[in-house]
Parts: structure tokens; sequence; C-alpha cells
């Protein structure tokens, strides 16, 4: 349904997307990871006809992205990552608007809209002008504008970034319930646990290209699931051997040897047994931490380097 | 390059049919430019500014013109300040006016809402097309104000309606042809900050260095020659001759002077044809990446 073949994407000297192939069959859900300037928007860009590609091909729903970029825009819905609504227009009258848009009748637009807004749960401001809403109705109104002529393919970029955690978990709610009425979706995120949460399956981008592919439980076993981190009272050149009969892995050596990392395999008295280990070998302890594999864990057995920002800037949209 | 292939889906679902084709290009534009003309207007009359401009500013100017430089000006061939004032008021309120498009257009860019219109099934020229119309019939409402305003403080038209009708035509055609000239300036500039900036600086000289507010017999003799020619004047003078007003600019022999409602359409005319394709140019670049 949604089809990548080394897109390509440059500014000026700046190679924002580098060959990114990806494919979505119909009635799945991709979650697109990556760190901010990776180029997930970039890439979303290019697939909903926004920004045309500098090499590579895309097909949605078997339309060419570039060749039949108006079909492909009768097929899409897109929530961006800045919300793209009229300020000074109501709830009502930007569903209404994106309706008519796409070409509703007027009587279905107005009626579509009072649908949206009342499962949103946004029809008690459905007449406020959209400059009064809060962040999270922004999102959920921009969701609903995307949804108004019920495409059969949906992106969503970033659709929780900056959202509080209520209003992340009520997205979460809206994502999961078109997911299962079969809609095709490709999100991009920065949380593993999103992706984790929502997408069948992940392409983690990195620097403008597809670093690692598979389920989410695929990417956490190449990080090694568990890990355990180890903060001592200094630095210690006994504490990497110490432990390493105990953990399942490589001993990471953090911050100049104040800190462990390691990947484990977790069982009853596994932290009792790293102490002592460590208390044998006279390294003094000031915190055991023992965490499920995050995004910065994942990027760092992928790519060596933690998921901070990358030095490229994502393009605005 | 990687590939990210994806599993079967766990249950078959159909591919969807696009919608049909477009049946009616023409009919479609029509109706995206006559949503997006509503929806614009619906902006005109949300922001304190731009409604402002089209009705306090013409009011306040046209009886503050009248009452301060009407009383210390006596014109060339005679006939009262307030008569001749009129025609020049409708002209330089719908030059500025004419602003509201730069500003429309470059908060549209800013806010995003631009990126929701480019990823719907419709036409992106009606962007333009639906801005350019809203704009015009905010500056008709403005029009209207100035001379309503005129009739309320004593001024009187000597060529009946149809002439009114006629010089407020010339005046919003020249408004129109102005607004896609300031449309480039939007899409030039970054924000709706910049471009009501650079607007005014553009647009106040023309608006003033013209016979809007005086006869330009008065006026040094550089300044006199700008002022004969510039566009501004021949559409004020346009006004004076189609209403029925005292119109000094008729005394005088420069081309511009005694043809006045021709040069006024050739204006206009030229100035669309060079700043429609410029627009359509510029929005296209503006929303490629």
């Amino acid at each position: 349904m949604i089809e990548a073949n080394g897109l390509t994407k440059r500014y000026g000297d700046q190679v924002a997307v580098d060959g990114v192939d990806l494919v979505v069959p119909a009635g799945r859900i991709l979650g697109v990871l990556g760190p901010n300037g990776a180029g997930k928007s970039t890439t979303v860009r290019m697939l909903t006809t926004m920004t045309a590609p500098d090499a590579g091909t895309g097909r949605v729903g078997g339309l060419d992205i570039v060749a039949d970029a108006a079909a492909v825009r009768r097929i899409i819905g897109v929530t961006g990552q800045d919300a793209s609504l009229d300020e000074l227009l109501t709830g009502t009258q930007n569903l209404v608007l994106v309706g008519e848009l796409a070409k509703l009748p007027r009587r279905q637009a107005r009626s579509r809209a009072a649908e949206l807004l009342e499962r949103f749960e946004l029809s008690d401001a459905a007449g406020r002008m959209v400059k009064t809403y809060s962040g999270g109705m922004r999102r959920r109104l921009d969701l609903a504008a995307s949804l108004v002529t019920r495409p059969p393919v949906l992106f969503l970029d970033e659709p929780t970034t900056g959202l509080d955690p209520t209003s992340r978990l009520r997205m979460w709610d809206l994502i999961r319930d078109l997911v299962a009425e079969g809609t095709t979706l490709l999100l991009t995120t920065q949380y593993l646990d999103e992706a984790d949460e929502l997408a069948d399956e992940i392409t983690v981008i990195d620097r403008g290209t597809v670093i690692a592919a598979g389920t989410a439980r695929e990417l956490k076993s190449r990080v090694g699931g568990e890990q355990v981190e180890i903060t001592l009272a200094g630095p210690d050149d006994g504490a990497a051997g110490a432990i390493a009969p105990l953990v399942a892995g490589t001993v990471q050596v953090l911050d100049g040897g104040r800190r462990l990392r390691a990947p484990v395999a977790l069982r009853d008295g596994l932290v009792t047994a790293l102490v002592r280990a460590l208390d044998g070998a006279a390294v003094a302890v000031n915190d055991v931490e023992v965490h499920r594999p995050s995004l910065d864990d994942v990027f760092f057995a992928l790519t060596g380097h933690d998921a901070e920002p990358a030095p490229l800037e994502e393009v605005p949209a | 390059m990687s590939t990210a292939v994806l599993d079967p889906p766990r249950a078959p679902v159909a591919a969807p049919a696009a919608p049909a084709p477009t049946r009616h290009p023409l009919r479609e534009w029509l109706r995206d430019t006559t949503v997006l003309t509503r929806r614009n207007l619906l902006h005109v009359r949300r922001e304190p500014a731009q409604w402002s401009d089209a009705t306090v500013q013409p009011v306040l100017f046209t009886v503050l013109f009248v009452y301060i430089f009407g009383a210390a000006m006596v014109l060339p061939g005679g006939g009262s300040y307030k008569d001749f004032a009129i025609g020049g008021l409708v002209t330089m309120n719908l030059t500025t006016a004419s602003m509201g498009t730069a500003v429309g257009l470059s908060s549209d860019l800013a806010t995003g809402v631009v990126n929701r219109f480019r990823t719907l099934p419709m036409a992106r020229s009606a962007i333009l097309a639906g801005r350019s119309v809203a704009d015009l019939l905010a500056s008709l409402l403005c029009g209207s104000i100035v001379l309503a305003t005129g009739w309320a403080i004593g001024w009187r038209p000597d060529n009946g309606l149809a002439g009114v009708a006629a010089g407020l035509g010339v005046a919003l055609l020249f408004s129109y042809a102005l607004s896609w000239f300031t449309a480039c300036i939007g899409l030039m500039v970054s924000d709706p900050e910049s471009s009501q900036a650079v607007g005014l600086v553009i647009l106040f000289p023309v608006a003033f260095v013209s016979s809007c507010f005086v006869p330009t017999q008065g006026l040094p003799a550089v300044m006199r020659t700008i002022a004969d020619w510039n566009p501004v004047s021949a559409v004020a003078a346009s006004c004076r001759e189609l209403f029925g007003n005292p119109n000094p600019a008729a005394l005088t022999d420069s081309f511009p002077a005694q043809h006045p409602v021709f040069m006024a359409l050739a204006w206009s005319a030229a100035i669309l044809a060079v700043c429609a394709p410029l627009a359509a140019h510029l929005l296209r670049r503006r929303t490629v990446d």
C-alpha cells in the first residue's frame, strides 16, 4: 500500500534522506523510528507529495507519488508534526473546510465534521476558534482533519511529540481505533515505546538511512533485552571484570569508568549478585538500575552512538 | 541502502479504489476558490487589524482629510475640496487595502495551514484566487464606506449612480491588480510582519506622491512629473471624472491627465499581466519543499 525505493532528498549539500526503502502492506502499521533530524519527516513529506524526491521512487495505493501526485492526495490523510490548522476558524469550520476542499458535498462535510468532533471529544469546543485550543486538542483536531475523507492510507508524523502523558495515551487510543478499522498507517516517532505500542513493524532511520527493520521484539533482542546500569563511587579498573561473568554480553564502561552498562538476563537475586561481586572486588556502588531497552539502547546497539539529535537539522515543514 | 519488508497483513484488506477522477476541473476549481474565499472573509472579520482597515480606517481618513486639507485648499478651476477629495480617498484607501493580500498570504504560509491544503486534492492556484477574490470583496466594502462617509459629510457626485459605480469599478480593478503585486511581496518575505513593513514602504509613497489629496499643479516640477504619471493619480482622476466631480488634472495637457480612464485601465492590466503569473510562480516555489 505504501512503498518507497531508494527515496533521496537533498537540501543544498545536506542529504536529508539517503536511499530509504520501505514497504507497508494494506492494513498494517509501520513505525518509523529515529531521533530528531534523522529524515523521518522528509520521508513522509515525499510520500505525501509535499516535496519531490531527488532520486528514488514511491508508490501509495499503487500510484506514483510524483506522476500521480493529485490522485495520491485523494487517498491519503496526513497529520504533520506541526498542526496545520486554521487558527482563526472554529473546530467545526476547520473540518468543514477540509471536507469541502476534498470535494465532499457541503452537507456531508458538515455531518462528517460533527461526527469526528464527537468521536475526538471536541464537541464542546466545536464552536470555538482553534487559537483557544490546548496542545492536545489541536493534535486531536489535526488528526480529525486528516480523517475527514476516510482515507485508506494515513501518515502520522510524530503524532504525540510534545504532548503531556495523558494526551499521549488518548492519542494512542484514537490511533489504535483507526488501525482496528483497517487503515494502512505509517507513523513516525522518536519514542520506542510508542512504536512498540502501536506498530506491527518498525523501521529505524538514522542520518537519512534505514539502519534496521523488524518487529519491536526483534529490535530489542538485538539490544539484548534488559540492561543493568551501575553507578560507582569512583572509576575502578577491576569493576567491569568483576561483573562480566554475571551479565549476558559486553560490559560498556561509561563516564570515564564511573558507570557500567551491560545487557542481562533477569533472574532472582541478580542485583544482589552484582553488588556482591563488586563488593568482593572492593568497588563501592552508588546506584544500580535495571531497565528495559530504550530507544537510546537500540541506537547504541545499532549505531554505536546515542540517539541524541543528529547534527543535521530536520527541515521544517 | 537497506530494506524493510513487512510480513503479509494479519487480515486481508482490499485496496480501496480511489475516488473517480475529476470530471469538471473548472467547476472544481471554482468550488475550491469559493470555499477559500469564504474562509478568507471569515479571517477579515476575525482579525481586528484587517477588519479595522476595511471599516474604521476609511471613515477616519475621509473625515480627517476632508476637514484638515479642505480648510486650506483652493482648487485650480474651482469647485469644493470635499467633492474633489472623495475620488482621491477612494483611491488611496483601496491602494493601501491591497496590502491585506500580502499579509494574508504570508500568514497562511507561516502558520502551516497551507501544508494542509497541499495534501488535499484541490487546485493550488485556488489559494491565490480565493485570496484575491476575498480581498476584492473587502476592498468593495472599504470603498463603499468611503463613499457613504463622503455622502454623509456632503460629497455630491454629478453623474449619478452609474457614474459612481463606474468610478468605484475602475478603483476596484486597480486595487485587485495591486493585490497581485502585494501577493508577490507576501510570497517573497518570510513572515506577515515583514510583508506589512515592505508593503507600506512601497505603497505609501506611491499613494501620496499623486493627485489623491492635492492637485498636482502646485507640486515642484520633478514631483509633479512623477505624480502625473503615477497610476494612483490616473485612478483618482478617473474617479473624479466618472463621479462628475472637480478634476483639476483635466486642465493640464499631459497625456495621462487627458486620458485618466485609459491610463488607469492600462496600468491595471499591465500590473496584472506581470504580477499574476509571477505570484503563481512564487507560490509554486514556496510550496515545493
